[in-house]
């Protein structure tokens, strides 16, 4: 038996009136302007990047290397329509269209840290929902021990596809402890708006406390399984890139460390600052790893 | 044709060549003060800089194997050298200031733990006694013989150099491949010529 849904893409709520109805519940205030209103425990009170910042500073090597060249070649890809195939061990496979699929899902605001792997953080007010919101609807089997993700492969609209830089399409996964987390978003926007394509559109995964190669976009396939997922980085060079990939500071990338990190936008004259263990969301997720060497599981 | 050029090249004094190097870094430093020089400009800055020091280090090496071809540009290699010095200095200043911030603990642990870096400053250091006897007196000093022999350090500088840009990231791009392209055809050049010489003289 298949799931069903009767809901389509377009009876998602215009963007125009969920941000009224967010206005409203502001008393008037615009929701991103008013802190205390609203906002998500979650969140980080550092100020957010520009979005000219998020959208233009992408690793997205299916659009090209250059941080630059995601903006720059993103706009010929195709979001719709989107289908997301679930499959694995899960009560509700089958093929959905993104609306179906993410329908009823609670859309929020968070704004979280970004730590890239090349040591590099920004501050991105993401649009989402927990991903543990989605699995519970597709209902998690017993025995399921890991998600597993897909990107989409189009090489006619991701150029970057067609070299051999990566083993496409790309893939990444976590452990189901990780997938159900709170922290852990499916992001569907940024600063109120769809995500932008170089971003990650429609939808991408956002686990905070984990290097940004994790949070795998324009996402595809969603599987259930019981064996621990391939992922593309750690595929390409497991003693660089691990399956976990918290961000720590005391385990460092073989060739450089990961002891600071610059933030984007600070300045030309700002310096590093200090990398905190789980990219400071220790309080939040230090007990999944309770026990487990970090060193050797990086 | 190139002996037109050659003689033409005659009439150009080879200050010229540091005018002409400069206009990189300022055109780094127009890209600041105008606000253009991108989103990140920590890492735009020490790349453009890294990027031109290793431009310059392979137009140093270009200068024999284009007078083999009949091209003298002989009397600018001293200037490419020592702009390429200068590049890779500005370069190393601005791994320390604005891309490190000065945390000397990160810096001196990372100087000697990091190959890239590693790689990187034995290039700088090599190129330390080339700059230093780039001039007459040191040739005269040191003798045309050994000093010619030291300043061959500018082959294994340059293959540092490439070395260093090709770990700095994540994966190879055709850039990097790029001059680790033309570092390859020049060292073949140069193994291909000392053959030849070597049956020659049989």
């Amino acid at each position: 038996m298949t799931y069903k849904p009767t809901l389509r893409w377009s009876d998602v709520t215009p963007q125009a009136m969920f941000l009224n109805r967010r206005q409203i519940m502001a008393g008037g205030a615009a929701l991103l302007a008013s802190p205390a209103l609203g906002k998500s425990p979650y969140s980080t009170d550092d100020a957010p990047n520009t979005l000219e910042e998020i959208s233009g500073y992408n690793n997205y090597y299916e659009f090209g290397l250059g941080k630059e060249d995601p903006a720059a070649n993103a706009g010929m890809l195709q979001t719709k329509p989107w289908t997301v195939k679930v499959d694995g061990m899960v009560d509700k496979p089958g093929s959905y269209d993104l609306g179906d699929l993410i329908s009823g899902m609670p859309i929020e605001e968070r704004i979280y840290r970004f730590r890239c792997v090349e040591a590099w953080s920004m501050i991105i007010p993401w649009q989402g929902f927990q991903l543990s919101a989605l699995l519970d609807k597709l209902g998690v089997q017993a025995g399921a021990k890991y998600v597993g993700f897909e990107t989409l492969l189009r090489p006619e609209e991701m150029p970057g596809q067609k070299m051999g830089t990566l083993d496409w399409p790309y893939v990444e996964g976590l452990r189901l402890d990780e997938a159900m987390h709170p922290l852990t978003l499916i992001a569907t926007g940024l600063y109120g708006q769809p995500l932008p394509n170089q971003n990650g559109a429609p939808i991408r995964l956002v686990v905070p406390w984990k290097y940004g190669f994790k949070n795998i976009k324009a996402i595809v396939r969603i599987t259930l399984t019981d064996t621990q997922p391939p992922c593309t980085w750690n595929q390409i060079a497991p003693q660089e890139y691990g399956f976990y990939a918290n961000v720590n500071p005391q385990v460092d990338h073989p060739r450089w460390s990961q002891a600071s990190e610059r933030r984007i936008g600070a300045g030309i004259l700002a310096g590093r600052q200090d990398t905190l263990l789980f990219n400071g969301y220790g309080e939040q997720v230090a007990s999944l790893y309770a026990g487990m060497d970090l060193a050797a599981n990086y | 044709m190139l002996t037109r050029v050659n003689s033409a090249l005659r009439y150009v004094p080879p200050w010229v060549v540091y005018v002409l190097g400069a206009l990189p870094v300022l055109w780094i430093i127009y890209q600041i003060l105008a606000g253009r020089i991108g989103i990140d400009p920590v890492r735009a800055i020490e790349w453009g800089l890294g990027l031109w020091a290793l431009r310059l280090l392979i137009a140093t090496l270009c200068v024999t194997p284009l007078r083999w071809i009949g091209l003298n540009l002989i009397r600018f290699r001293r200037q490419l050298g020592l702009l390429a010095f200068a590049y890779v200095c500005l370069h190393f200043a601005a791994w320390l200031t604005i891309d490190m911030g000065l945390r000397w603990g990160q810096i001196l642990p990372d100087l000697v733990k990091r190959w890239y870096i590693l790689v990187g400053m034995s290039a700088l250091i090599l190129l330390v006694p080339l700059a230093v006897t780039s001039n007459n007196a040191s040739i005269r000093t040191l003798g045309p013989k050994a000093w010619n022999r030291l300043h061959k350090l500018a082959y294994p500088a340059t293959i540092l150099a490439v070395f260093h840009f090709m770990m700095v990231g994540k994966v190879y791009t055709g850039e990097v491949l790029t001059y680790a392209g033309i570092l390859l055809a020049l060292l073949t050049l140069r193994a291909a010529r000392l053959a030849l010489r070597s049956t020659a003289r049989l």
